[in-house]
């Protein structure tokens, strides 16, 4: 977790007054470049090549370290403390297989333009290119996950390359940025006369103005337009000047699963999310959509089915940060690059207060006609039941994580989000084993918040060693893991359209995850069990520290309704 | 860089880019990273530095498909590159090498 940009200038100008010439190792320069940068926290594990930082690290008390049990886990709870907070968090692996267990956790945040700097250890650089004991390619492997990475050759270069990295994960569209300092360079004395400034994100581009106006022409003439929400709105803080301009225009606002939050699902204007799991209505109503109005989302092919066939009647609008999202899937008629926030700001005042009665009706009428189907979300042994039982205990300050798979698509459905970075979520990599490491870095960058991670049998099995993680930290984190000894999407994706033929997806064996989260040093509530299983719910929510609340489903139940994979999404199964 | 008959060569529109870069370890390999894993076509890469050495400057060969301007826009965002201009498939650069490549 990070400090605000106040409180990351005042540390600055604190450690200036102490600014005289020292002699410093590269390892105790990055530290120092973490504190002043405001990081208070870090995960990670150590290991040969990135012991020299891990002894700078032992002389501060001004940075907590998580002792992860994977490097995966260490970068997936970077991702949460970024993602809960907005700011770029730190994660810590040696080299080799170090390095190689963060890339996934790495690739996610690229995919999810999540801001993380990873910092690697790497063997002494006279030894790089020999097959040196735990050598691997860091940065050659890292650099299509990246947006950008650095091999660092001596100390000097740390005072330029650490604040840059800050710099570029949290600039523009954000994403993570990898440091591989080898362990000779970490060990490097040099004398430090001056510190750089913080990295600090450096502002977007000012918008075309033209094209400002020109969409906002579009949005008058339009008369059944949609407000289409992605990440973009999240990471740029833009949720309530989203929200304005959908009032002000009477727009039917469909978000992404990266912008689940932006509206409140239950604001009138709300039509949930959209694509491959949306529900009928908001599909439906894409379908007759005359202009499409983009904010910060990239058409990806879950949420927009078959690209030919999505919103074939209309206009488009794209307005996005990142220049090479317009026009790469649709080609818009009015592309706006630009930070979405400032753009929203500018827009707003232009555009004129519109009531679209007619559309709004037609739109209501889908919604009543064509609702979301939750059965059984009154009885919290079932899936969605159990999803709005937890919402029911909980207030809007909780934060809610997920793994991957159905249960993550049904919580994206039915759990009530209303607040932006509530929802901490693998979208782009679809990564299980998310949610667990995710869900500790948010508790601790947000101690005050309660943390709910919804998980899988089978995702949590994919970071399960972070339970004993979470104990030692007594992170706020409940765990309800909806078990249904299943690989639940491809059973229903194999029952639905691989002919039944079920094969590789039902568990034969599986874990006693209640002893299993006992044996980790964290406490356990079994719902199946609990006769009153709202009552138990609640209480295991409310207590302060780590839990595991284990709750079986049935594996037959599915995710509806379901765009099939490459059709259009008005030809939605189920639901 | 995919082997095409010299038929198929000149079968395909062509474009040059022209890319000012940072000069150091791993910006070649960036660049030319981008282009492979999209399976894009480089038919020609030529490469010097410039000035006192800090910056480079890379000539690309490329096919002229419908993916070039999301590949343009791919190639701005990396850091060490400074600016792309583009150009047509005659560019003096290409041709003047022409009697280093004879078969």
């Amino acid at each position: 977790m990070s400090a605000t940009p106040t409180e990351i200038r005042n540390a600055a100008a604190e450690a200036a007054c102490r600014s005289a010439v020292e002699t410093l190792s590269g390892a105790q320069i990055v530290v120092r470049l973490l504190e002043r940068q405001g990081i208070t926290t870090v995960a990670g594990i150590p290991g040969g090549a990135i012991l020299p930082l891990y002894d700078a690290l032992s002389e501060t008390d001004r940075i907590h370290h998580v002792l992860a049990r994977h490097e995966q886990g260490a970068g997936f709870m970077a991702q949460g403390m970024a993602r809960a907070t907005g700011k770029p968090a730190v994660c810590l692996a040696s080299s080799g297989p170090g390095a190689t267990n963060l890339l996934t956790a790495i690739a996610d945040a690229k995919l999810d333009s999540i801001p993380i700097v990873a910092i690697t250890g790497q063997v002494p650089k006279a030894m790089i290119g020999t097959d040196a004991f735990q050598e691997v390619d860091t940065y050659g492997l890292t650099i299509p996950i990246t947006k950008h990475n650095f091999l660092v050759s001596s100390a000097e270069e740390l005072l330029d390359v650490i604040p840059r990295a800050f710099t570029i994960a949290a600039s523009g569209r954000p994403g993570p940025v990898l440091v591989d300092i080898p362990k000779d360079v970490q060990n490097q004395r040099i004398e430090v006369t001056e510190w750089p400034a913080p990295g600090l994100p450096e502002p977007a581009p000012a918008a075309d103005a033209a094209a400002i106006l020109a969409a906002v022409e579009m949005i008058a003439q339009a008369e059944k337009p949609i407000l289409y929400l992605g990440g973009g709105v999240v990471h740029s803080g833009a949720a309530p000047l989203a929200v304005a301009l959908a009032e002000k225009a009477s727009l039917p606002t469909v978000m992404t699963l990266m912008a689940l939050g932006a509206m409140p699902v239950d604001h009138p204007l709300s039509l949930g999310m959209l694509g491959m799991h949306g529900a009928r209505c908001t599909n439906l109503a894409l379908d007759e959509c005359d202009l499409l109005i983009a904010v910060g989302a990239r058409f990806d092919d879950r949420a927009t089915g078959k690209v030919a066939a999505f919103c074939p009647g209309a206009k488009i609008i794209h307005i996005d940060i990142d220049p090479s999202e317009l026009d790469k899937i649709k080609t818009a008629h009015v592309g706006i690059a630009g930070d979405v926030g400032e753009v929203l700001r500018a827009l707003l005042p232009l555009v004129q207060p519109t009531l679209r009665k007619r559309w709004l009706s037609h739109v209501a009428g889908l919604k009543v006609a064509h609702p979301l189907q939750t059965p059984g979300i009154d009885d919290p042994r079932t899936h969605y039941g159990l999803i709005a039982a937890v919402a029911a205990a909980l207030d809007d300050e909780a934060t809610v994580a997920t793994d991957v798979g159905q249960h993550q698509m049904w919580v994206a459905q039915a759990y009530p989000l209303r607040r932006p970075r509530q929802w901490l979520t693998s979208g782009g990599l679809g990564t299980m084993g998310f949610g667990v490491p995710a869900a500790i870095g948010a508790a601790l960058a947000e101690p005050q918040r309660t943390v709910v991670c919804f998980t899988g049998d089978g995702s949590i099995l994919m970071n399960i060693q972070e339970l004993v993680t979470a104990a030692e930290e007594g992170a706020n984190v409940k765990i309800v893991l909806m078990n249904n000894a299943t690989l639940g999407l491809v059973y229903q994706q194999q029952t639905l359209f691989y002919g039944e033929r079920i094969y590789a997806s039902k568990f034969q064996a599986v874990p006693d995850f209640i002893k299993v989260a006992e044996g980790f040093g964290i406490r356990a509530v079994d719902l199946d069990r609990a006769d009153q299983p709202r009552a138990a719910l609640a209480e295991a929510l409310n207590t302060p520290g780590p839990c595991l609340i284990h709750a079986s489903i049935d594996r037959h139940e599915k995710v509806y309704p379901m765009v099939p994979p490459g059709a259009s999404n008005k030809d939605m199964i189920g639901g | 860089m995919n082997a095409l008959t010299q038929n198929e060569r000149n079968a395909l529109a062509r474009a040059v880019l022209e890319l000012d870069v940072n000069n150091h370890a791993g910006v070649m390999s960036h660049v030319v990273g981008l282009f492979s894993r999209r399976a894009y076509n480089v038919d020609g890469i030529l490469v010097m530095p410039v000035g006192d050495g800090g910056k480079s400057r890379i000539w690309l060969l490329v096919n002229e498909d419908a993916r070039l301007p999301q590949m343009i826009k791919q190639v701005e965002k990396l850091e060490d590159v400074l600016a792309v201009r583009r150009h047509g498939a005659d560019h003096a650069v290409f041709e003047r090498l022409e009697e280093f490549f004879q078969a």
